[in-house]
């Protein structure tokens, strides 16, 4: 099946998250699986204060574009086609902000030799 | 046929190109055998066949890398074929007009593709370059192919939001051919014919939405009255001074029929309301006998359903005529001062209107100015000059 990301965009930290908002994010592959997905894998970052960017060999302190919605995570999911991934990414719990759904043209955790 | 063979390879070039290999192989073989009897369902056949053989040898390929797309540099316009499978015509229309897609892209995709209209055609519509127009085509071929936009008609719970696209896409077709944002005369007629022609596809083939019933009898509406949009000249004719015995009473006879039985349905939505306060508009007698009131009624139904500030602003005239000027000036700088229409040519082009009524025509001359400073189109031009000079 074709592979999406989904991209969290959140204006709320992660420590400030309501309870009911974790659990659903833990909840988040069951439901995706019940709905005909797959749930391959997903980072969940650190806040952006704590990003270091690198830009032509010079280092800032924070993430490389500054945004009020901040990247919080992305997940990797399998999904029939667009609609279907839609309908997926639709399920992410979100307080303030949204989701990006993006195809994949490749995905590969590289094992270690 | 085009629509046809895109069920086959779910991919629109490789549709393309085998459609173009039928014709090829369909002059070779009639010239040889004659033409058989249902031409349309030989050349569906063999497009078919040659996608079937094109994909087997490029399954694999496509599998790992995206679509890598070819120009459409010297492509011939393809014929509408009157064997194409109707299912296969509406995943297109649906495909085209996806939501993931800009609207842009929805409305010259669908040109381009439902309509067959050639890509520097489209351009010139839009004021855009053809190469412009071209890249614009390609990039959302390019995204339904990577993101994986499916080739088909949404089910039943995304049905009525997808069709609003479709049928928003169809009147933003059938506005821009009636009214050309800018360019010396004020209707461009192919674009509006093919709008109606694909509102009366859509109709016959989704008869049970009220919606699609709405946008095909607005879409009839405007058409019965465009011989009298403007004078011989190509001037503005206001709708006042139009002469209504000029108008396709049939095409509207039509439109009130499938308004009735929208109207059936238990809310009606945007495109059924516009439709009914066009009709009314369309079967008034004359000007002075227009039923205002009722308009207002839709209008306040419309707003309703459809909150947008252009359409607060529609409502404006009617409130102008039903309870007079003074409570449409004051709507007028209600929006005014909302923001939402800044740049947006009517606001003004009302304002000054109403402004005139009142005698203020000061303040009228003002709001005229705004408006030109506005406005592109050459006759719209030629109307507000007029205005200004007589107020």
């Amino acid at each position: 099946m074709p592979q999406y990301a989904v991209l969290i965009y959140e204006r709320v930290a992660p420590d400030d998250l309501p309870a009911e908002v974790m659990q659903a994010h833990m909840a988040l592959p069951g439901r995706i699986a019940e709905a005909g997905g797959r749930t391959l894998a997903g980072l969940a970052l650190s806040e952006p204060s704590t990003a270091t960017s690198i830009r032509g060999g010079l280092l800032t302190d924070g993430p490389f574009v500054e945004t009020k919605e901040v990247l919080g995570g992305i997940f990797m999911i399998e999904a029939r086609d667009l609609d279907h991934a839609l309908e997926l990414a639709k399920m992410t719990p979100i307080v303030e902000g949204g989701v990006e759904v993006r195809p994949l043209i490749g995905f590969e955790v590289l094992e270690e030799s | 046929m085009l629509a046809a063979t895109v069920r086959v390879t779910r991919d629109l070039d490789a549709a393309q190109e085998s459609v173009q290999d039928a014709y090829v192989a369909a002059l070779q073989a009639w010239s040889r055998d004659g033409v058989p009897q249902r031409p349309g369902a030989w050349l569906t056949t063999v497009a078919r066949r040659n996608a079937l053989n094109a994909m087997a040898r490029r399954r694999t390929l496509r599998a790992k890398l995206p679509l890598l797309l070819e120009p459409e540099a010297g492509e011939m316009d393809e014929p509408r074929d009157v064997d194409e499978i109707p299912d296969d015509r509406l995943r297109l229309v649906f495909t085209c007009c996806h939501p993931a897609l800009s609207q842009e892209a929805q409305v010259a995709l669908t040109l381009r593709l439902v309509c067959g209209v050639a890509t520097a055609d489209i351009a010139h519509v839009f004021l855009v370059s053809e190469p412009t127009m071209a890249a614009r085509i390609t990039r959302a071929k390019r995204k339904i192919a990577a993101a994986g936009i499916p080739y088909a008609v949404p089910g039943p719970d995304d049905l009525p939001e997808r069709l609003d696209a479709v049928l928003t896409v169809l009147h933003l077709l059938s506005a821009t051919g009636h009214a050309a944002p800018t360019g010396e005369s004020l209707v461009r007629a192919d674009l509006a014919d093919r709008a109606l022609d694909l509102a009366r596809m859509l109709h016959a083939l989704v008869p049970s939405e009220p919606e699609a019933s709405g946008l095909l009898a607005l879409l009839l509406v405007h058409h019965a009255r465009r011989a009298t949009r403007t004078d011989a000249e190509g001037r503005l004719a206001l709708l006042e001074d139009q002469d209504r015995s000029a108008w396709d009473q049939a095409a509207i006879g039509e439109a009130d029929a499938l308004i009735v039985g929208a109207l059936r349905d238990a809310s009606a939505g945007r495109f059924t309301l516009q439709a009914a306060i066009a009709a009314l508009h369309a079967q008034a007698p004359s000007y002075d006998e227009t039923d205002w009131p009722q308009i207002l009624a839709l209008y306040d139904e419309l707003l309703r359903v459809w909150p947008a500030p252009v359409v607060a602003l529609n409502r404006v005239v009617a409130v102008a005529m039903v309870e007079g000027p003074e409570t449409g000036l004051a709507e007028v700088e209600q929006l005014e001062e909302e923001g939402a229409l800044a740049g947006y040519r009517y606001l003004p082009s009302t304002k000054a209107d109403l402004l005139r009524r009142l005698g203020r025509h000061e303040e009228a001359a003002d709001a005229y100015r705004e408006a030109l400073a506005l406005t592109e189109n050459a006759a719209e031009r030629a109307f507000l000059r007029h205005r200004l000079g007589g107020s």
